[in-house]
Order: structure tokens, then sequence, then C-alpha cells
């Protein structure tokens, strides 16, 4: 394996910079891959490609954080529709209105200063 | 665990060190040695025959170099595999293969944490995980809450369900001297309790406090010339599914379905033949998804199993009698109290809590957020 020009991470970061939510894919074995790496979970190849997603999923697993100080806020998981799952939180609608099974969007979040942008969803309804 | 002999090796010392919240300045190391020096007088054996050291801690970075320098040792052989709450379950099977190849004869086992003395925050270094981090979960709860959240959504389980599991812990505890908590708690109680991350309340989590101790285990041949009754190592068994839980495969189905499955073929045993089932339950859902792992009921059906004080003092199936880690102790890694239990049991120490005809007992740990899985089985003489 040569030596890596960009971490996986840095990648991901950047197609968030453009506003694209990045995933790896491993030909090899058929399958997406998250969260991105250097080797192949599936196959141990070094093998993968970087793919953009639709951005478009379902909520697989929800819970309402309720810290000691400010409002209580959403924090999920999403599967996404190529088949891959990363945490999240859905924006747009109360906290605990975040349903299992509700499929939602992807969006940019972008927290500004040193911070890194991450990927958030939204409600979207018939798709 | 294939490899590992039924048997082979047995718990022959437990001991906790001071819970709850210690004295001022006491050190993690301080109470490893509490846990051996006061499980070394339980077994009879001195510190000149310890020979294996097994330590895990969040507070010493190589603390089973701090413990063998601390207690004057320079151990034939040395395991520190940490792993999370489930880390001293894999140092019984390790201590076993080692016994069984004479690398070591007598293995202590050794836990700390002052994470109430010095807080939670001193206690456990907060790890940065780029894919996790920005969404401010309060880990590990919020992990074990889309469990739960699974769980209510695919099988139908409920808040009040799971509140019978810290009923049944809470019940348990109130027989136990050195439990925590002391005061009785009901379903309406944990309800109304305040909210950490849904669906969980602050009840349905494990308690914050102090503690540590220390198990022994040597051959089964050694044990049998000790102060007290062996507790056999019976079965092992361990999985390793994830360690983010955005990672794990099912949330509704964890490593215990395997680590059971592996240490019940090493045992040569079932669930029926268990009478004591201790189980990390770091929350409420734990309780529910390991009775289903293991084998005490079918999967989907532990919300229902849990009703009614079925596993309280009073009920069929004793669980965490203890009081477990929701109202015993439970200083971070609590592994090892489940090892120091179900021991206790086999030897029928237990008092006001000890169950009846107790010959085979399981101690199932859990450790990160349902990351690491690690089944061991005991039992007396009767049951070998």
């Amino acid at each position: 394996m040569p030596a890596a020009e960009k971490s996986p991470n840095k990648v991901y970061v950047e197609h968030l910079e453009r506003g694209e939510l990045g995933y790896q894919f491993s030909p090899e074995a058929g399958k997406p891959v998250f969260y991105p790496r250097v080797v192949c979970p599936f196959t141990g190849s070094t093998k993968l490609e970087w793919r953009v997603s639709k951005g478009l999923g379902t909520v697989y697993a929800s819970t309402v954080v309720h810290p000691g100080e400010g409002a209580p806020f959403n924090v999920a998981l999403i599967d996404c529709d190529e088949g891959f799952r990363l945490m999240s939180r859905v924006e747009d609608v109360a906290p605990d209105k975040v349903k299992i099974g509700q499929r939602v969007r992807f969006r940019v979040h972008r927290p500004g200063g040193e911070n890194d942008p991450y990927p958030v969803f939204v409600p979207a309804e018939g798709v | 665990m294939e490899g590992l002999k039924r048997a082979s090796a047995a718990i022959v010392g437990v001991a906790e060190s001071d819970l709850g919240h210690v004295a001022d300045g006491l050190s993690v190391i301080d109470m490893m040695a509490q846990g051996v020096h006061r499980a070394l007088d339980d077994c009879g054996l001195k510190l000149k025959d310890v020979d294996g050291l097994f330590s895990a801690t969040t507070q010493s970075r190589l603390s089973v170099v701090a413990l063998a320098e601390y207690l004057g040792l320079d151990p034939a052989f040395t395991g520190s595999t940490i792993v999370g709450g489930s880390s001293f379950e894999y140092h019984v099977a390790h201590a076993m293969a080692a016994i069984q190849l004479g690398l070591c004869n007598v293995a202590v086992i050794a836990y700390g944490s002052t994470q109430r003395s010095v807080g939670r925050k001193q206690a456990s270094v907060r790890e940065i995980n780029p894919y996790e981090s920005p969404y401010k979960p309060f880990m590990p709860s919020s992990a074990y809450a889309f469990a739960a959240s699974r769980h209510m959504h695919q099988y139908g389980t409920t808040r009040e369900q799971m509140a019978a599991v810290a009923v049944a812990a809470r019940d348990w505890a109130l027989l136990n001297p050195v439990a925590w908590e002391k005061k009785p708690l009901t379903i309406e109680a944990v309800l109304a309790s305040r909210m950490v991350s849904y669906p969980f309340t602050v009840r349905d989590c494990c308690l914050v406090t102090d503690g540590g101790g220390a198990v022994i285990v040597t051959s089964a041949e050694r044990a049998r010339s000790l102060k007290k009754k062996p507790a056999y190592v019976l079965g092992c068994g361990a999985s390793t599914t994830h360690s983010s839980i955005s990672s794990m495969p099912d949330l509704t189905v964890t490593g215990a379905l395997a680590a059971g499955k592996a240490a019940y073929k090493m045992a040569k045993l079932a669930p029926a033949d268990i009478r004591a089932v201790e189980l990390y339950d770091a929350f409420t859902i734990n309780t529910i998804l390991f009775l289903e792992d293991l084998g005490f009921c079918k999967k989907g059906e532990g919300g229902a199993f849990v009703e009614g004080g079925r596993i309280g003092p009073k009920g069929s199936l004793a669980v965490n009698t203890n009081g477990g880690g929701l109202s015993y102790c439970h200083p971070g890694m609590y592994g090892l109290f489940l090892l120091i239990e179900a021991v206790r049991q086999l030897r029928g120490e237990c008092g006001a809590r000890q169950v009846a005809d107790c010959e085979v007992a399981i101690a199932h740990g859990n450790g990160g957020v349902l990351s690491t899985q690690a089944t061991v089985i005991l039992g007396t003489q009767a049951a070998l």
C-alpha cells in the first residue's frame, strides 16, 4: 500500500465542503463502506472508490438528548438508500417527533470557525 | 474459546475493594491492592503465590505495571486486555488459557475506579469521533437509547417494561448490605425521573460510583486444596461486533448471542441449567437484550419476560442478585462484580439474597456501546 496522500476523513470533509455526502464503495464486495477508511472491512483490500450519495435515507434509530442546560435535541442513526448507516440528527422538526422509519433528506451543516462541516437530515415526505 | 478445557481452572478468591464514595486521595491502584489483599485472604493464598497478574482501569495507562510495582511482584504472566466493562470476563478466559499452558498458576484479576470521587470527565478521557461527536450524543447513554428505540419499534417493548428491570435490581439491592441504593423504587418513579436520553431517565441508567476489587483464578487441582468451595470455569465465550454504535449491525441483537453460544457449548450446559444470572446492566435495555441473546427468553419477548417481578427476589429467575450496576455499584467497568457475585452465589454466601440450590451461575460482561460481549459460566463441584 503506498503512503496516503490524503486521509479518508479529509476526502470526506472535502465532499461536505462541496455540499456532498461522500461515501466509499468496495467494488470487490459490492457494498458501501462507512465511515471512510484505507482498508475495506469486507475484503481486506485497499480498493475503495468514492461515491456521492443521493442524500435520501430512513431513520433507523432515534433518541432525544436532554442536556443539563439548554433545549433537548435529536440524535439519530440514518440508513442511506445506498446501504450505509451514519450518525446524524434530524432538523426542522421537534426532536421527539422524529420517528423510526421516517424518510429524510441530507443537507450540510456548517458550524463555522475551525469546525468541519457535517451532514444533518431534514424530513422528506413521499420520497 | 475453542481450546479451553472445561473446569480446568476455578475462581477461588473474590473481594470488593472499598465501594461507593471512597476515602479522599485513594488511588485506583490502592483499590486494586485492597481487592487483591482481601481476595487472597478469601482463599488462603499469599501474595508470593501470585504469578499471573491481570488488570484494567480507565485511570492508569499501564495499570498492570503499576499494580506489579505496588505489590512488589514480577509476574510470569501479565494481561491488560481492555475492551470496556467486559474486560474481566476476557481476563478469566485468558488466565484460564495461561494456567492450562503452564504459563502461570495463580492469576489475580484486579480493577479500580474513583470515577465518583474525581468525576467522570477525570476518570475517562473523552475520545473525539469525527463521525459521531459533532451530534453531541451522551455517551454511552445515547448509544443504548438507540438500541432501546429499536427494541420498542420492532417488538413493542415499553418504558414500563424497562423500568421493571430497574425495580427488580433495586429490590435485590435492598437485600445487599453493601449496595449503594437503600430505598425502594417503583415503576412510576423510574418513569418520572429526570430524562437523560429518551427513552432513558436517570433511573434507567447505571450508577456512578467508585469501586474495584479482585478475583483469583488457579488450576482446578490447586483450587481443591484452598479455603472455599471452588467456582469452576465451565464455559467462556466472547464476541466483538463493533466499536461505535453507528457500526453495530443490528441494534436489537448483541454479541451476547455468539458469546453465550460458545460458553454454553464449552460448558455443555443450557440456559435452563443456570440458577443465578449476572448480566451487565449498564442500562435497563441491557438486561432485556442479554436475557434474549443468552437464551432465557425468545428474541423480542424480553420486555414481557421481565414484567411482574419475574427477575426480582420473589421471581422465577434470579437476575442481578447483588442489585446490579443499576442499584449496587457501577464504577464504569462493572464486569468484575458480575464474577464476584456469581462466585458468592455458588458458595452460598449471599445471606438474604441467596439463590436456593445454586450450582451453576452465569456472568455476562458488556463493554463499550454493546461492542464487546463476554460470557463466563461457573459451577460448583456438583456441576462437573
